[in-house]
C-alpha cells in the first residue's frame, strides 16, 4: 500500500466520497470483489461450457486442430449406436441403484447412532467415521481392493470363517457394484455430519408430542424425524446422485482405466476420458460431457419436483 | 398425564429397582452397551485400515502361503546341531500338540526334535509331515516401507503434493474471502441473481468445461505444469464462498461502521474487522481446499501423467499399483504412507473440519 493511499485513509470520509453517490460507490466496491468470481466464471466455466457445446458438433482433435469440420449432430447420433456408451449408462444405473440407498441409509444410521444422547465420546466417534474422507481416493481404493481380494482379502476370510463362500468381488460383473458401494461407505462422513445437524435441529417438543400420542420409537422416527430432516436428506441425495454420475477415480484405479470386468466399471466418466484423452476424439467426448450434464440436470430437476410435496421446510419460505 | 401413567407402571417394580444406585447402574450399563455397539460398528467400518497396516508389515507372499496367520509372521525356525530347521505343531499320540523341529522329513514317518528340551533326542513320528501346520513367529517387516519409499521417490512426491495443494489453497481462500466479502457486505444490482448462479455451479459437472479448458491450457503451454491445477482455483468457488459468506453475515455490521467512521476503507475493514472475526471459518475452508487438492486425481492425471517429476502422490501410487499389483505388501505400504499426513492433520484439526461441513451443508 503506497504512502499516498495511507494518507488518504486518514482524511475525513466525506472529502473522499464526494465524487460518487454512496450507493454507487458501494455497488462498485461490491462488483469489484465479486468480479473476481465473475471473471473466473466467464473464463473457466461459462466460456468453456459454450465452447464444449460447440465442440460437440465438430470432429475436433488435438493432433490436427486445423482440420476441424462441423459435423452437425453426428456425435450425438453416434452415441446411440456406441456400445461403450450404452455399457456405461447400464453400469452407472446398476451402480446407482445399489450405492445411493446404501449411502443414504448408512449415513442416516451412523447419524442416529452417533447422536444418541446417552452415547459417550460422540465427538471422537464421529471423527473416526469421518476420517476415511481424508484418505486420498486412490489410496483407499488400493486398501479396499486388497481387503476385498477373493483369496487373500479379509472380507472373504471372515465369510469363510463363518462357513460362507465369499464372492469374487471385484472380478465379477455382478458383485463389483456391491463392492464399490461398500468402498463408497468411506465417503459418507459429510452426509453423516449433515444428517446429525439435521437431527439436532428437530424441536424436542415434537418428540414429546408424539410420545403423548402413543408413538413408539420407530413411529416417531418415521413420522417425526424423517419428515423434519427431509430437506437435509434431499440435499444429500442430490449430492450423492451427482457424485454417482461423476464416478471415476475408484474405477480408474481398480482397472487402470480399462473398465473391467466385462465393461462393468466402464462408467461414463471413464468413457469420456478415453474418448477425449486417449483416443483423441475431442468433439465426441464433448458430446458425452453434454449428455452427462443433461442427465444430471434432468435427474436433479426431477428430484426437486418430486420432492416438492414430500420435503418439509420449516418456516415455509423456500 | 404422562407422570401418572409412568407412576402407575412403576408401582409394580420392586423397591431396589428404584433406588438411585440401581438407576445409576442401569444408566451406566446402557451407556456402556451403546458405546460398545458403536465401537464394534466403527471397528468393522475401519477394518480395512488394519488389513492395510498388517499387510504392509508382512513378508512378500505370506498371504498366499497356505496355513499362514493373519498377522505379520514368518515361518518359525530353530537351530539343531548348528543347522536351521522349520518348526511344526505336531499332534502326539497321547493327544497333546508339541512344537517340534523337523530334522528329517520322510514320506510316512519323520524325525523331529524338541528344541526346548535340555538334551534333545530325536523323536520318530508316524504320519505325513506335509499335513502338519507350520509354526509361525511374529515378525513385522519394515522393508516394504523403505522399498516403496525409494521406488516411488516419496520425498519428491510429498514436495509436489504439498506445493500444489498449498498454492491452490492460497489462491482459493484468498479469492473466496474477497468474493464472500462482496456478497456479504455490499449492495449492488443483480446480487441475488449472481448468488443463485454461484450456488447453481455446484451441480454443474466439471466434465462440461473440461475439454475446452484442456485445449485452452494446452495452447497456453500450461500442459505438463502445475498451472492448470492452481490457476482455475484462484477465482473462488461456490462451497467456499457460501461458507464464508454465511459466516461473515453473523459478524455485526456495527463493527464495520465503527471502523468506517474511523476512516477505514473496505480493504481495511476486511483485514482488521472481518478476517480476524472469521478465522474459524477461514481455517475450515483452507483445510477443505488443501485436502481436496491433496487428494485430487482427475485433473493431475490429465495434465501431469507424462511428467513424473511434477506428479502428486495420487497419480504416482496409481501408476505404482499398475506396476506392482502382484505385490500387495508394497502396495499397502505405499497406501499407508500416502494417508499418514492427511489423517494426522485431520485428527489435529477435526473440530474445525466437522463444523465447516455442517455450515456448508445444512443452510442450503
Amino acid at each position: 500500500m503506497s504512502a499516498s493511499t495511507q494518507a488518504l485513509r486518514h482524511l475525513p470520509a466525506p472529502a473522499r466520497r464526494s465524487r460518487l453517490r454512496p450507493s454507487v460507490r458501494e455497488a462498485l466496491w461490491g462488483f469489484g470483489f465479486v468480479g473476481i468470481w465473475i471473471f473466473g466464471l466467464l473464463v473457466f466455466t461459462a466460456g468453456p461450457m459454450i465452447a464444449s457445446l460447440v465442440l460437440s458438433f465438430t470432429d475436433f482433435n488435438m493432433v490436427r486442430p486445423e482440420a476441424v469440420t462441423f459435423v452437425g449432430i453426428d456425435n450425438y447420433v453416434r452415441m446411440l449406436g456406441d456400445p461403450s456408451i450404452s455399457a456405461s449408462l447400464i453400469a452407472t444405473v446398476k451402480f446407482a441403484v445399489i450405492t445411493i440407498p446404501v449411502t443414504m441409509v448408512a449415513s442416516l444410521g451412523f447419524a442416529v447412532l452417533l447422536n444418541q444422547p446417552s452415547l459417550p465420546a460422540k465427538g471422537p466417534l464421529r471423527a473416526l467415521v469421518y476420517m476415511p474422507m481424508m484418505i486420498p481416493l486412490v489410496a483407499s481404493t488400493l486398501v479396499w481392493m486388497g481387503f476385498l481380494n477373493t483369496d487373500t482379502g479379509w472380507l472373504n476370510g471372515i465369510l469363510r470363517a463363518l462357513g460362507l463362500a465369499g464372492p469374487d468381488w471385484i472380478n465379477s460383473d455382478v458383485w463389483v457394484y456391491p463392492a464399490l458401494s461398500i468402498m463408497g461407505l468411506w465417503g459418507i462422513g459429510n452426509f453423516m455430519l449433515i444428517n446429525i445437524a439435521g437431527l439436532q435441529s428437530v424441536p424436542t417438543e415434537l418428540y414429546d408430542a408424539a410420545k403423548i400420542d402413543g408413538a413408539g420409537r420407530w413411529q416417531s422416527f418415521r413420522r417425526v424425524t424423517i419428515p423434519m430432516i427431509s430437506p437435509v436428506l434431499l440435499y444429500n441425495l442430490v449430492i450423492v446422485l451427482i457424485g454417482t454420475f461423476q464416478y471415476f477415480t475408484q474405477a480408474y484405479t481398480m482397472t487402470n482405466g480399462k473398465g473391467d470386468p466385462n465393461n462393468a466399471t466402464l462408467f461414463m466418466n471413464l468413457v469420456l476420458y478415453r474418448e477425449g484423452f486417449v483416443f483423441n476424439h475431442m468433439g465426441y467426448a464433448a458430446a458425452i460431457a453434454w449428455l452427462l450434464f443433461v442427465i444430471v440436470l434432468i435427474l436433479t430437476l426431477v428430484l426437486f419436483w418430486f420432492s416438492r410435496s414430500r420435503v418439509y421446510y420449516a418456516g415455509g419460505d423456500r | 398425564m404422562t407422570a401418572i401413567v409412568t407412576g402407575a407402571r412403576e408401582t409394580g417394580r420392586s423397591f431396589s429397582d428404584r433406588s438411585p444406585i440401581a438407576r445409576a447402574y442401569r444408566r451406566f450399563l446402557g451407556r456402556s452397551m451403546l458405546l460398545m455397539i458403536a465401537l464394534i460398528i466403527i471397528g468393522a467400518y475401519l477394518l480395512p485400515l488394519l488389513y492395510m497396516a498388517t499387510t504392509a508389515l508382512q513378508q512378500p507372499g505370506q498371504s498366499t502361503t497356505p496355513g499362514s496367520p493373519v498377522w505379520p509372521a514368518s515361518p518359525q525356525t530353530a537351530t539343531y546341531q548348528g543347522q536351521q530347521y522349520p518348526v511344526y505343531s505336531v499332534p502326539m499320540p497321547d493327544g497333546s500338540t508339541r512344537s517340534l523341529i523337523l530334522i528329517e522329513p520322510g514320506r510316512e514317518s519323520s524325525t523331529f526334535v524338541d528344541p526346548s528340551a535340555a538334551n534333545p533326542t530325536p523323536i520318530e513320528w508316524q504320519g505325513r509331515w506335509r499335513t502338519l501346520q507350520q509354526a509361525w513367529t511374529f515378525s513385522p517387516l519394515l522393508e516394504n516401507f523403505t522399498t516403496a519409499w525409494n521406488q516411488l521417490n516419496f520425498p519428491q512426491l510429498m514436495r509436489n503434493t504439498f506445493g500444489i495443494a498449498a498454492l491452490s489453497t492460497l489462491g482459493a481462500v484468498l479469492s473466496s474471502v474477497l468474493v464472500a466479502y462482496g456478497f456479504a457486505r455490499f449492495r449492488f444490482p443483480g446480487k441475488n441473481l449472481l448468488f443463485i448462479i454461484l450456488i447453481a455451479t455446484i451441480i454443474l459437472p466439471f466434465q462440461v468445461t473440461l475439454l475446452p479448458q484442456y485445449i485452452m491450457f494446452t495452447r497456453l503451454g500450461w500442459n505438463g505444469t502445475w498451472l492448470p491445477l492452481i490457476i482455475p482455483h484462484c477465482f473462488a468457488n461456490a462451497y467456499n464462498v457460501f461458507l464464508l459468506r454465511q459466516y461473515f453475515l453473523t459478524i455485526p455490521r456495527e463493527l464495520d461502521e465503527a471502523a468506517m467512521i474511523d476512516g477505514a476503507g473496505p480493504f481495511r475493514i476486511l483485514r482488521s474487522v472481518v478476517v480476524p472475526q472469521s478465522l474459524a471459518a477461514i481455517t475450515a475452508v483452507s483445510l477443505f481446499h488443501f485436502f481436496f487438492a491433496w487428494n485430487d486425481f482427475f485433473v493431475p492425471l490429465l495434465y501431469l501423467s507424462s511428467k513424473p517429476d511434477l506428479q502428486p502422490v495420487s497419480i504416482a501410487i496409481q501408476e505404482y499399483n499398475a506396476l506392482y499389483a502382484t505385490q500387495p505388501t508394497l502396495i499397502q505400504a505405499a497406501a499407508l504412507m500416502t494417508m499418514v499426513v492427511p489423517i494426522f492433520v485431520f485428527l489435529l484439526a477435526q473440530r474445525a473440519f466437522m463444523r465447516g461441513v455442517v455450515v456448508t451443508g445444512v443452510d442450503k
